[in-house]
């Protein structure tokens, strides 16, 4: 044995581990509030897992959820790399999905394959401009992100909310007007029959391309490099020649213009009209799908599934307990599995340490 | 010395294995199809002593005296609406679901196109005569004008100052016509007295607001209205706060609001989703559902009124009591025809 690495040693190993154990746990800890109410436990955590991915519909729906959650993921995920605390993922996705659907609203006529693109890039730059602004102003005059990012969501709520209420709005209804049926993507169930009810769309697909590009552009590409070495130590980046101001508002606006993606979710594949309270903290479920994906793009995809199950599993065990116990049980999972990343590493670590000493006794 | 660790495994173990047990068990009880009935609420949920409240209460109501078995679902909005409604739709034993609010209007008209077999209905549905309604849905409308329009006669009746006011929640046509009814009915009563009228905000957010409510009351009593009448959800309960405070009259809205400011609430216009749902419980069990149409409670229906009982009686004189019923039944016979816009 000596001189070989235990098999828990390995980091890759740790990384899968550690999640895993940390979500066992939590289900554990909510498994005492279930009990409070006078709820069965293990009869409510098996309508959970069984109606999310038990059945197509519920893995449909579950693919549904998860579809936004990589979105604002991947864009909190970007800008953290560059060192960034991107807040705003909620008000980027407002204002994309927003423009997408205005966008869409006034393109009737216009064939699909030109019809499908306009609107995706109507997203981005709806997003984009909502990243744009508090990276230039960090970059410019210091600004913190954070304080910007945070009231650009009050904005991008209340213009949104202001717009869908007095402007575009179809009457006795909180949405926008439709948009042009060549605009729509897909839905799942459309080729695959299993599917049948569930608004899992092919924008998953643009999600997963999402991903696939921000791995590309932050471990591939000379930008990328000058965007870590800015998160990482911005006056190495100056000294070595490499622009901060440059790559800050870079990745806000890329960050931004991803989040603004969620549009082809919700307005291209579901809806198709903008509703308002669509997102319900989409943007804000998007740090902690971050913090958990170890801000790693296909990190990213996992943490969304998990919290894409939550979501929908949140609503399927609501006919048995009540909603404020769902709130819990969600949240409860996030800190669990956010927190204990150490606690578990440093629990491994001392058993390993321990168990080299009384083999070396 | 493995102490820690070995705890961890133990917990894994335990709910490992407690999983695999649970994942050989099976799911839900079994009853008999179509038996039970299905709710989702509006966002406001359970709890908001207003509109959600009162449909939750019909269906107690046909659990009593029925012995319906209901299941229930508070949605926190977006895309959840339409999974809830179909998440009860596709249980075997759920026969009839509600949608509680005008904003499912979209959602439960698709869902219900794709479960034919069920049967579906939906509180305040923003009812489009030129589009057919599936014919397994049913439209349940109130008319809450001509509730607002007898509360408006007592407020009418009874102000010292001349001057009353009303609050809403969501500037939309469904509060729009709350107003247009309160205010026909204080000028039907007394032309001279003007009513202030205050909005709590354009989007959803408004219905749960008591802030916000708070703010708008204390600012018309402090312009001299006297009484105020809110049709606003949630932010209502700041208006009674203010009421409170200011020890002015508040009138509630569709529920008895009595005990949110006991001595201060004048009445509540009472608009009783409750009898709406027991009602279309009772007649879908009776096999006489009758989807595709509209079906309205007005005050002939006694699907809305005026709380007149023994807590407000005592603030409320005869006199001005007599004259409502007497207008009540103005309206019932078509003698006068309360305006909705």
């Amino acid at each position: 044995m000596d001189g070989k690495k235990h098999w828990l040693e390995h980091p890759a190993t740790q990384n899968f581990l550690i999640p895993i154990l940390a979500v066992i746990l939590s289900f554990a800890v909510g498994a005492i509030f279930i009990l409070i109410v006078g709820q069965n436990p293990l009869e409510v955590y098996s309508i959970l897992f069984s109606q999310t991915l038990g059945t197509s519909y519920g893995v449909g729906q579950l693919l549904f959820k998860t579809t936004p959650l990589i979105f604002a993921g991947l864009s909190v995920a970007l800008c953290f790399r560059a060192g960034l605390f991107n807040i705003g993922a909620e008000g980027q996705l407002q204002m994309g999905a927003f423009v997408t659907a205005l966008v869409g609203m006034y393109t009737f006529g216009v064939p699909a394959f030109l019809e499908v693109p306009l609107l995706i890039l109507a997203g981005m730059v709806g997003g984009g401009v909502w990243g744009f602004i508090p990276g230039y102003l960090k970059a410019k005059t210091g600004a913190h992100e954070v304080i910007n990012t945070i009231m650009l969501n009050f904005v991008a709520a209340a213009l949104v909310s202001y717009f869908v209420t007095n402007v575009y709005n179809v009457p006795a209804t909180v949405h926008t007007p439709p948009i042009a049926p060549t605009g729509r993507l897909s839905r799942f169930d459309t080729v695959f029959a299993g599917f049948a009810g569930s608004p899992v769309n092919f924008s998953i697909l643009i999600a997963l391309l999402a991903a696939l590009f921000v791995w590309y552009y932050i471990d591939r590409t000379r930008y990328g490099y000058e965007l870590r070495v800015v998160g990482l130590n911005p006056k190495a980046a100056e000294y070595g020649g490499i622009s901060v101001s440059k790559n800050i508002i870079l990745s806000m606006t890329i960050g931004g213009a991803i989040a603004g993606l969620v549009g082809t979710n919700f307005v291209m594949g579901y809806k198709y009209y903008f509703e308002e309270g669509f997102s319900t903290g989409t943007g804000f479920m998007g740090i902690a799908v971050a913090l958990l994906g170890n801000n790693n793009p296909f990190g990213v995809i996992l943490a969304a599934l998990l919290f894409g199950m939550l979501e929908y599993g949140g609503l399927v065990i609501n006919t048995m307990v009540p909603k404020e116990l769902v709130s819990i049980l969600q949240a409860i999972v996030i800190i669990f599995v956010i927190s204990s990343n150490k606690i578990f590493r440093r629990i491994l670590v001392n058993f390993l340490k321990k168990r080299t000493l009384s083999i070396n006794d | 010395m493995l102490k820690g660790f070995s705890v961890v495994v133990f917990v894994v173990l335990i709910a490992s294995g407690a999983f695999l047990f649970e994942s050989c068990g099976k799911g839900q009880p079994s009853a008999a199809p179509n038996s039970e009935v299905g709710l989702v609420f509006d966002v406001g949920g359970r709890g908001d002593k207003s509109f959600n409240d009162a449909a939750y209460l019909g269906l107690q109501m046909a659990k009593d005296s029925l012995g319906m078995k209901y299941q229930y679902i508070e949605p926190s909005g977006g895309s959840d609406r339409e999974s809830a409604l179909r998440q009860l739709a596709s249980q075997k034993s759920i026969g009839l679901i509600f949608g509680v609010g005008f904003i499912f209007t979209d959602d439960i008209t698709n869902v219900a196109k794709d479960f034919p077999d069920k049967k579906f209905a939906c509180i305040d549905y923003s009812y489009d005569s030129t589009k057919a309604l599936p014919k397994n849905l049913i439209a349940i409308e109130f008319r809450e004008n001509e509730g607002s329009f007898l509360v408006g006669a007592i407020a009418g009746l009874m102000t010292k100052t001349e001057k009353v006011g009303f609050i809403g929640g969501m500037e939309s046509p469904l509060i729009r016509k709350f107003q247009a009814g309160y205010e026909a009915g204080v000028k039907y009563v007394n032309p001279k007295c003007k009513v202030l009228v205050a909005y709590a905000g354009v989007t959803g957010e408004a219905f749960k607001n008591p802030a916000k409510g708070k703010e708008l009351a204390l600012s018309q009593y402090s312009q001299g209205a006297d009484i105020i009448y809110h049709a606003s959800g949630v932010t209502g309960l700041g208006v009674f706060e203010a009421a409170r405070e200011m020890k002015k009259y508040a009138i509630g809205v569709d529920m008895d609001q009595w005990n949110e400011a006991p001595g201060y609430v004048l009445t509540s216009m009472v608009k009783k989703g409750n009898v709406a749902v027991y009602d279309i419980i009772r007649e879908w069990k009776d096999g006489k559902f009758n989807g595709g149409t509209a079906e309205i409670f007005g005050l002939r229906d006694d699907g809305v009124d005026f709380v007149y009982d023994k807590n407000n009686k005592p603030l409320i004189p005869e006199s001005v009591y007599k004259q409502v019923d007497g207008l009540r039944n103005d309206i019932i016979t078509g003698k006068i025809r309360v305006p909705t816009q």
